[in-house]
C-alpha cells in the first residue's frame, strides 16, 4: 500500500488514547519495583525560621522505618542548580539544598526524610521527628520585600533583590513620555498561580551497586536535562551512570520541567539502603513546594496621542521568585516577559525594568505561558485603559497600532528575536466578525440604558514559541546555561516498521500521534507502522524536553531532518535496486519511482529490508535506515491571534457570567487540528481561570492559605461556557512545516480578554481597574463603593 | 504499640465481576486497596480527600470516591473500575466516545470522568446538557478538556441508544 500525504493536516485520533482510556497507562505512582521502599518528606511549617536542632531518634525506632535522613546526612549533595541565570542574577544566586539544615525560608522547605517499608509508615514516622525551630520574621509580598527594614532571606541579596534587569531604550522612552499628549498609568497585579497538575510529582531512585548506575523514574517534562543536572551539578555522578525515565506524565504545565530535591533524595536513599526508593508527593505537598507561577506587581505607563497612537511604554515589575531560584526562574520575567511586553504593537519607545525578588514563599518558575501571559496581560490591559482615556473603541486603537504585515521580520525594541510573521489585523477582523462585535456594542448600549452590565473584552496577543536558537538563548545571550536545540532519531526496521525517538517529553500533548503523522507522510507508510518513543534517556539522543511550545516547531523539525536523511539514503539504495541512475529516481506518492517508468517503484519498507539485510548495497553504503539529527532553530516562532470575551456582570451579586468566548488563533500550519483545538481549549480554561477564580494566597506571615483543592479555585466543568474556535493561517518560514506552536496560546490570550470584558461591563460605574481574580465578592464591593459615591456626587 | 500485621483484617471484594480476598488494615481506603494490593492502578489518586473525582468507581450502580471509601466497608458491593469497562467486544461506548471526541489529554483524570459518564448513562440514557454537567461536576480536569468531555457524553448516549 502506498500512502500519499494524507495524515498531516487531518484530525487523526490519538494513538495515546486506548491506553489511557482503559486505565492501563503507566504513570509514576503505578510503578512497583521489587524490594521498593517508600520515602516521605518533612516540610517546614514555618515561613522563616532557624533550625536549632533536629531529633530523629523516635522516628528511627518506629517499626517499619528503614532510615531517617536530615541535612547533615545529605551534606555531600550540592544545592539544586539554577540553569537560567539571566542578566543581573550573577552574584545573588541562592538555590535550595535538598534538605535545609540551618534555616528554612518558606512553608514547604524540606528538612528531613523518612524511608520505610510502606508509604503510611513513612508518613506516620514524620510526626515523630522533632525539629527545634526559632521562628524569624517573614515577608511574602515582592514589593514589600524590597523595602527598607524588610526581613532578609539571603546575605548575598540585599533588600531581597536577586536581580535588576532592564531592556529597551530608557532615554527615548522618557522623552516619549515627556512629549506625550496622553499618559495612562496603572498598577497591575498578576497574581500567584499554582499549576496543580492532576498527577502530583514524584520520583523513584534505584541504585545498582554492581555497576554504580542510578536509574531515576520521574514525573518530568525534561528527563535528559534532569540527567545532566543531577549528574553534573547535584549528585556529582558521571553523566553516563544516570538514566532518567519519564513514564506517562499526568500534566505538567511547566511545574514538571524543574530539578527538585526529591529526585536527588530518592537516588541518595537508594544508594544508602541498597533498595529502590519511591517518593510521591501528596496534594498538600504539591501545593506547598512544587513551583508556583506568575506573581508580579507592575507599575505600567503608556504614552500616546489623542488620536490613539501609542508612542511609549514604561514598565517596572517586581517579580516574586520565591525563597530560592528554581531551575529556570530568572529567565521567565526577563527573556520571556520583559522582551515581550510590546506585544503586537509598533511602539516607538519601550523601557522595561524587572526586579527579581526573594520572598518567604514557594519558588516561582514557569507556569503555562511562562512570562508571556504576564506580558500579554500587561499590554492588553494598558491598551484598553488607553483606549478608554482617548475615548476610542479598543478594537480601533488596536488596529491603529498593530505591526503591519509588510513589516516582518519585526524588531520589537526590547531585545526579542525578530517576530517571524503576522497578520494581526486579519485575526482581529475575523474575531470581531465571528463574535458579532458591532451588534454586541449596540446590544450593550441598550442594556446599559436598562442598567444591565454587559461587557466585551478583546485580547490581541503574540507569543514566542519554539524556543530557541542556542546562540541567542545561551550563556552569552539570555543566560540559559545550555542550548535549546532538539534531537530525533528515526529508524526503519527490516520489516518496514519505524521507530521515532524524540528528545521532547510529552505529558498530554499527543506527540505520539502528531509525530507519527509527520513520519508516516514522509516515509510513505501507514501511521500504525510508526511508533514514537520518548522519556527514557537510555539509548536515546539528548534532548531538552517539552515546554515553551517547542516540541513541534523544534522537536518536529529534528524529526523531519532525520526522515530527510533516511529518504536521501533510501533514494540511493532505490536507484541501486532499480538499476537506475540516482538523478532519475523521484519520490512520488509515497514511494520512489524511476522518472518516466512509474511501474518501477520501491517503497520505504522494501528499501528498509534491503538496507537491513545488507546483501546488496551500493559501494560504501552502511546497512540499515537509521538516522539521528540535532536541530537548532534559526529563530523562535511567534503565534498570534485575537480572543473576544463577552460577559454580563450581575449588579446585585458581583457575579460574572461568561456569555460568549470566541478565539481566533494563528499558530501557523496545523498538523492535527483536533489536537491543536484541544490544546487551545485547555489553555483558554486556564487563562479564564486566572482572570476569574485562581489565586495562590499566603498570609502576611507566610502560611499558605490555598493549600488544597478545596481552597485553590480550580475551574470545574460547570463554570465554563462553550468556546468558539477559529483560525487564520500565517505560516512561518522558521521551520519546514510552517508550524508555530499551540500549547500556551490559549492561556496567554484568555486572561486579558476576560478582564477587559469585565472592566468594560463596569465602565458605566466609573470603575477603571480591578486586580484579578475577579471573584464576585471583589466585584460586588467595587460596585457598592462606586454606587455609594455616585449617589453622593448627585 | 501493636504492629501493623496483627491489625489486618480479611475482606472479600467484588471488583469487575471477580472475587478478591485480601488482608487489609481497617484504615486502608478502597483506593489504596485497588492500587496497592490488587494492582488495579487505573483508578487514580489526585487529592486523596474527596475533592477531585479522579478515584471514582461505580459501587452498586452509584459513583463513589474510592479515596473516601474504606476497603472493609466495600465488602458486598459490586464495584466497577476503569479496568472493568472494556469487554470481549472491545471498548465501552463511553470509552469510544472519549476517543472520538478527543476528551482526554494527559489521561490522569480520565478514568474518573469515564466512570462518571458511564454511571450517568446507566441511570439516564438521554441526559440533558445540565444533567451531564452535573454528572461530571465532581471530576476535575486540569488539562481543561471539559467542552470535549460534554461532547463525548452526548456522543456516548447516541452510540448506546443506537445499539
Ligand atoms: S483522589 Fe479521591 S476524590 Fe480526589
Ligand atoms: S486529561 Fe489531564 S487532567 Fe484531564
Amino acid at each position: 500500500m502506498t500512502t500519499a500525504t494524507t495524515f498531516v493536516g487531518s484530525s487523526v485520533k490519538r494513538v495515546e488514547d486506548p491506553e489511557f482510556i482503559t486505565g492501563s497507562g503507566t504513570y509514576l505512582d503505578d510503578i512497583k519495583l521489587p524490594g521498593m521502599a517508600h520515602m516521605a518528606i518533612l516540610h517546614s511549617p514555618h515561613a522563616h525560621a532557624r533550625i536549632r536542632g533536629i531529633d530523629t531518634s523516635k522516628a528511627q525506632q518506629h517499626p517499619g522505618v528503614l532510615a531517617v535522613f536530615t541535612g547533615k546526612d545529605t551534606a555531600g549533595i550540592n544545592p539544586l542548580p539554577c540553569a537560567w541565570q539571566a542578566g543581573g542574577v550573577e552574584n545573588h544566586v541562592n538555590t535550595p539544598h535538598v534538605l535545609a539544615s540551618d534555616e528554612v525560608r518558606y512553608v514547604g522547605d524540606a528538612v528531613a526524610v523518612v524511608v520505610a517499608e510502606d508509604p503510611y509508615t513513612a508518613r506516620d514516622a514524620l510526626e515523630l521527628i522533632e525539629v527545634d525551630y526559632e521562628p524569624l520574621p517573614a515577608v511574602v509580598d515582592p514589593e514589600k520585600a524590597t523595602q527598607e527594614g524588610a526581613p532578609q532571606l539571603h546575605e548575598n541579596a540585599p533588600n531581597n533583590v536577586c536581580m535588576r534587569w532592564t531592556a529597551g531604550n530608557q532615554e527615548a522612552t522618557d522623552r516619549a513620555f515627556e512629549q506625550a499628549e496622553v499618559v495612562v498609568k496603572q498598577r497591575l497585579v498578576n497574581q500567584r498561580l499554582i499549576p496543580t497538575a492532576m498527577e502530583t510529582r514524584g520520583a523513584i531512585g534505584s541504585y545498582n551497586p554492581g555497576t554504580g548506575e542510578f536509574t531515576i523514574w520521574m514525573t518530568s517534562q525534561a528527563p535528559h536535562v534532569m540527567k545532566l543536572l543531577l549528574a553534573a551539578f547535584v549528585l556529582n555522578v558521571p553523566e553516563n551512570k544516570i538514566r532518567c525515565i519519564s513514564p506517562d506524565v499526568g500534566g505538567g504545565f511547566g511545574s514538571k520541567i524543574f530539578c527538585y530535591a526529591d529526585m536527588a533524595l530518592v537516588a541518595f536513599a537508594s544508594r544508602q539502603l541498597g533498595r529502590p526508593v519511591k517518593y510521591v508527593e501528596d496534594r498538600t505537598e504539591n501545593y506547598q513546594w512544587t513551583t508556583h507561577g506568575r506573581d508580579h506587581v507592575t507599575y505600567a505607563e503608556i504614552a500616546g496621542t489623542r488620536d490613539g497612537r501609542i508612542t511609549g511604554l514604561r514598565v517596572r515589575t517586581y517579580a516574586n521568585l520565591g525563597a530560592y531560584l528554581s531551575t529556570i526562574a530568572p529567565g521567565i520575567p526577563t527573556t520571556l516577559y520583559g522582551r515581550m511586553v510590546p506585544g503586537v504593537y509598533k511602539i516607538p519607545a519601550t523601557f522595561v525594568e524587572v526586579l527579581g525578588v526573594y520572598t518567604d514563599t514557594a519558588m516561582v518558575d514557569a507556569y503555562r505561558g511562562a512570562g508571556r501571559p504576564e506580558a500579554a496581560y500587561l499590554i492588553e490591559r494598558m491598551v484598553d485603559l488607553f483606549a478608554r482615556e482617548v475615548g476610542m473603541d479598543p478594537a480601533e486603537v488596536r488596529r491603529r497600532n498593530f505591526v503591519p504585515p509588510n513589516e516582518f521580520p519585526h524588531d520589537n525594541g526590547v531585545g526579542m528575536l525578530p517576530y517571524d510573521s503576522g497578520e494581526y489585523e486579519k485575526a482581529l477582523n475575523r474575531a470581531l466578525e465571528l463574535s458579532g462585535y458591532p451588534e454586541f456594542r449596540r446590544e450593550q448600549e441598550e442594556a446599559r440604558r436598562q442598567g444591565r452590565l454587559l461587557g466585551v473584552g478583546l485580547s490581541s496577543y503574540v507569543e514566542v514559541c519554539g524556543v530557541a536558537p542556542s546562540a541567542w538563548i545561551g550563556l552569552n545571550g539570555q543566560g540559559w546555561g545550555a542550548g535549546l536545540w532538539e534531537s530525533a532519531n528515526v529508524r526503519v526496521h527490516l520489516t518496514g516498521k519505524a521507530v521515532v525517538t524524540t528528545g521532547t517529553s510529552p505529558h498530554g500533548q499527543g506527540h505520539a500521534t502528531t509525530f507519527a503523522q509527520l513520519v508516516a507522510d514522509e516515509l510513505g507508510v501507514p501511521m500504525e507502522d510508526v511508533i514514537v518513543e520518548h522519556g527514557d534517556t537510555q539509548g536515546t539522543p539528548f534532548g531538552f524536553g517539552t515546554y515553551g511550545s517547542r516540541s513541534l516547531a523544534v522537536g518536529g523539525s529534528a524529526i523531519l531532518r532525520s526522515t530527510a536523511k533516511i529518504r536521501e539514503k533510501a533514494r540511493k539504495l532505490a536507484a541501486h535496486m532499480l538499476e537506475a541512475s540516482e538523478e532519475d529516481v523521484v519520490w512520488e506518492n509515497g514511494r520512489f519511482t524511476v522518472r518516466g517508468s512509474p511501474e518501477s517503484a520501491r517503497t520505504i519498507p522494501e528499501i528498509a529490508l534491503a538496507a537491513a539485510t545488507g546483501y546488496s548495497l551500493p559501494e560504501g553504503m552502511e546497512p540499515y535506515l537509521d538516522e539521528t539529527s540535532y536541530y537548532d532553530p534559526p529563530n523562535c516562532t511567534f503565534p498570534f491571534g485575537t480572543h473576544v470575551c463577552m460577559v454580563e456582570v450581575d449588579r446585585d451579586t458581583g457575579e460574572t457570567r461568561l456569555v460568549r468566548y470566541v478565539a481566533v488563533d494563528d499558530v501557523g500550519n496545523v498538523i492535527n487540528p483536533m489536537i491543536v483545538d484541544g490544546q487551545l481549549h485547555g489553555g483558554i480554561v486556564q487563562g479564564v481561570a486566572q482572570a476569574m477564580w485562581e489565586q495562590g494566597v499566603y498570609t502576611e506571615d507566610g502560611q499558605l492559605v490555598t493549600g488544597s483543592l478545596m481552597d485553590y479555585a480550580l475551574p470545574k466543568a460547570s463554570m465554563l461556557p462553550n468556546f468558539e474556535l477559529d483560525r487564520t493561517v500565517t505560516p512561518t518560514n522558521v521551520n519546514a512545516m510552517g508550524a508555530k506552536g499551540a500549547g500556551e496560546a490559549g492561556t496567554i490570550a484568555a486572561t486579558p480578554a476576560v478582564v477587559n470584558a469585565v472592566m468594560d461591563a463596569l465602565a458605566p460605574l466609573g470603575i477603571r481597574h480591578l486586580d484579578m481574580p475577579l471573584a464576585p465578592e471583589k466585584v460586588w464591593h467595587a460596585i457598592q463603593e462606586r454606587s455609594a459615591s455616585q449617589k453622593e456626587e448627585r | 504499640m501493636a504492629t501493623r500485621e496483627t491489625s489486618k483484617v480479611p475482606v472479600n471484594l467484588d471488583i469487575n465481576g471477580e472475587q478478591y480476598d485480601v488482608l487489609v488494615e481497617p484504615r486502608r481506603t478502597l483506593l489504596d486497596c485497588l492500587r496497592e494490593d490488587l494492582g488495579l492502578t487505573g483508578t487514580k489518586r489526585v487529592c486523596d480527600v474527596g475533592n477531585c473525582g479522579a478515584c471514582t468507581v461505580i459501587a452498586d450502580g452509584r459513583t463513589g470516591y474510592s479515596c473516601l471509601m474504606l476497603a472493609v466497608e466495600s465488602e458486598g458491593l459490586k464495584i466497577t473500575t476503569i479496568e472493568g469497562l472494556a469487554g470481549e467486544d472491545g471498548l465501552h461506548p463511553v470509552q469510544q466516545a472519549f476517543i472520538q471526541e478527543d476528551a482526554l489529554q494527559c489521561g490522569f483524570c480520565t478514568p474518573g470522568q469515564v466512570l462518571s459518564v458511564v454511571s450517568l448513562l446507566e441511570r439516564n440514557s438521554d441526559p440533558s446538557d445540565e444533567e451531564i454537567r452535573l454528572a461530571v461536576s465532581g471530576n476535575l480536569c486540569r488539562c481543561g478538556a471539559y467542552p470535549k468531555i460534554f461532547r463525548a457524553a452526548r456522543t456516548a448516549a447516541q452510540i448506546m441508544s443506537s445499539k
